[in-house]
């Protein structure tokens, strides 16, 4: 198709650059239309924009807690990429890593598991959390065909009610004069952070060890090939032998696992406590959907976009303190990033070439 | 005594189910068309908050919920483009559309939250009785007119209703934003009606049940009535228990049962194997 002197040309495989240059389009064009949402609610945009960027990038005591916000992106992030990669779509990471965070807490406060051994068991048992709670709805998808939108989501809700029941109920702290926390974790139960910020540098280098595991388990591995097989073409699959329950529960362990993962880092690295579930997790379970988007399937691009994220999530802190915005601004723009991610990907197919003049 | 705490739960079950009926069908007939819209909980946030600033301003409840059509189509209308004629991914889509609902309804409504409403509607009023009736007209129009077979072949077949020379892209926009639609009318007597009051993130998930809703309907308008008073009631239970149990596994219960009656329909071979054929693909012209 020709317009004037520039010729589009349909691509079959956009190259990263391209993919790159789109990528950067479309979060421009979602903050643009930020801007336009904070002006209709009576902040100049200009001003917000300004107040964001010097409360995050351009200050060096905020940009820890970009990194801090990045921790559980990046580990809940890396399982999306794989789910995704399987064509399952699990939107139950925010219940993954409240169960994480839920088993970790029962082994810091009530196991008799001694104190040099704590940190890696709570690690493991924040990893089987989070993979059985992402392992119930694959068996329900294998065995009822239930949707697994509907049922990941639902055992988000269950796994909310879960967490705010403990608080409330059976493992409210006696020491916390009737606030709805369990007991502070022991010393042995907090994962160590760099001192004068919030990073519990332990866990991510977990989820950078995670993303490099999970790249490997795609590209050289034969379970890794089943899943890519599985994901792009499920006829191919079935009759390559390749048995779909196998590969999908695999992928929920990890997936599930890592977000659980991610709940471990968040009680034992930053609150040390379990409290209300919508401060253990501040929608990081959503957010790792866009996070797993904007990497296009590649484990190792999820570094570079959960630290996006991060951005996102500091610059929404930023905004609630500095201009008295609701926590919930990051939602707006989660909301407007995904919107444009996903209309802009006709795009990735077509090339723009100079044709010179007609 | 037992009569009398049956006819209560009913009675209950009808008022939280007034909602959700209507955020049901309006999914019923988008899925019908051919589209997942997983936005529901996002245009009902938005319906509610567009109702509540229009009832607490002008005093006029059935305005709000007017205005609340118009927010929850105008959202549907986002997703739409998406999915429609950019054929991006409808699951991703619709996610989108929720975050943005709830973060831009906590945004907006920031100023009326606390506000008290005058001019409020009974739980159980005219929407209830209204509702109903809309299901019956609905399922008439899906099994028995030229409009509701144009709706369904989208969604079975898009290629066959091109064919006819029927435009699919516009059938699906309209079953899209009629959906989105009933969804902020949904909202909207949440907050004129079921709690009349605004608080950020008021529908606690209820989107996502009307969407199960409209599954183990089996995408049935008559169906989903029986299923959003079944939702209703238990909702009431939950709260009605809290006598006797602690709050938060009662709170737990509605979203189990969800997965336990998706998981039971599913099972007789019924539910979402009707569903139609070209749910979540996008149409391209020309392709098969």
């Amino acid at each position: 198709m020709r317009i004037g002197p520039v010729e589009l040309e349909r691509r079959p495989t956009p190259s990263w650059n391209w993919v790159l240059t789109v990528s950067a389009l479309a979060i421009l064009l979602a903050l643009a239309l930020a801007a336009v949402i904070f002006w209709s609610y009576g902040v100049s945009p200009l001003r917000a924009y300004a107040v964001i960027i010097r409360g995050t990038l351009l200050n060096a005591r905020a940009l820890p807690e970009i990194v801090r916000n990045m921790i559980p992106l990046l580990l809940a992030g890396v399982g999306l990429v794989l789910a995704f990669r399987a064509l399952f779509w699990n939107i139950g990471a925010e219940g993954q890593i409240l169960l994480g965070a839920t088993a970790a807490t029962w082994v810091a406060l009530f196991s008799p598991v001694p104190d040099g051994w704590k940190l890696p068991v709570m690690f493991l048992a924040g990893f089987i959390g989070g993979a059985a709670w992402g392992l119930i709805p694959a068996l329900l998808r294998l065995r009822f065909a239930v949707n697994e939108v509907i049922s990941t989501l639902m055992m988000n809700y269950i796994a909310v009610y879960l967490v705010s029941w403990l608080i409330h109920g059976p493992w409210k702290g006696p020491e916390m004069r009737g606030f709805a926390f369990t007991d502070a974790f022991p010393e042995a139960a907090q994962i160590p952070v760099i001192p004068g910020t919030r990073i519990h540098w332990l866990t991510l280098l977990l989820g950078i060890a995670l993303a490099i595991a999970v790249a490997f388990l795609l590209k050289r591995t034969r379970a890794g090939f089943e899943i890519r097989v599985q994901g792009e073409n499920a006829d191919a699959a079935r009759y390559a032998g390749i048995d779909p329950a196998r590969t999908l529960l695999l992928v929920m362990i990890v997936a599930g696992g890592a977000a659980g993962l991610a709940g471990v880092g968040e009680v034992a690295g930053i609150h040390r406590r379990l409290l209300d579930p919508n401060q253990i997790s501040l929608g990081f379970g959503y957010a790792a959907i866009i996070v797993a988007w904007l990497a296009r399937g590649s484990p190792l691009a999820v570094v570079l976009t959960s630290l996006f994220l991060g951005i996102v999530f500091a610059s929404g802190d930023v905004m609630r303190v500095a201009l008295q915005m609701p926590a919930r601004v990051t939602d707006v723009f989660n909301g407007l990033i995904l919107f444009c991610l996903i209309g802009s990907e006709r795009l990735l197919y077509w090339r723009v070439r100079w044709a010179g003049h007609p | 005594m037992m009569e009398e705490w049956i006819i209560h739960t009913i009675v209950r079950g009808l008022a939280l189910g007034t909602p959700l009926i209507w955020a049901a069908l309006g999914e019923v007939y988008a899925e019908r068309s051919g589209v997942v819209n997983l936005g529901v909980e996002g245009m009902m946030v938005l319906g509610a908050i567009a109702a509540f600033a229009l009832a607490q301003s002008t005093g006029l409840p059935y305005l709000g919920l007017l205005v609340a059509a118009g927010a929850g189509a105008a959202a549907a209308m986002l997703h739409a483009v998406l999915v429609i004629s950019l054929r991006a991914n409808q699951y991703v889509s619709g996610l989108a559309l929720t975050m943005f609902g709830l973060g831009l309804s906590a945004l907006l409504g920031r100023r009326w939250e606390g506000l008290p409403l005058l001019a409020t509607l009974p739980e159980i009023s005219l929407l209830t009785y209204g509702g109903l009736a809309l299901a019956i007209v609905l399922w008439f129009v899906l099994y028995h007119t030229r409009w509701g077979i144009l709706i369904r072949s989208a969604g079975e077949a898009p290629a066959a209703v091109d064919t006819m020379g029927v435009n699919v892209f516009l059938v699906r926009y309209l079953a899209v934003a009629f959906g989105g639609a009933l969804a902020g009318v949904g909202g909207g007597l949440l907050s004129v009606a079921y709690r009349p009051s605004w608080t950020e993130g008021m529908t606690v998930g209820l989107g996502w049940i009307a969407i199960a809703i409209a599954i183990f309907a089996s995408w049935d308008p008559l169906r989903a009535v029986a299923g959003a008073f079944f939702f209703g009631a238990l909702f009431h239970l939950s709260f009605r228990l809290q006598t006797w149990i602690s709050p938060e596994p009662l709170q737990m219960m509605p979203f189990a049962f969800t997965i336990l009656v998706l998981a039971l329909t599913t099972r007789r071979g019924r539910g979402a194997q009707g569903a139609p054929e070209a749910l979540g693909l996008p149409y391209v012209r020309g392709e098969r």
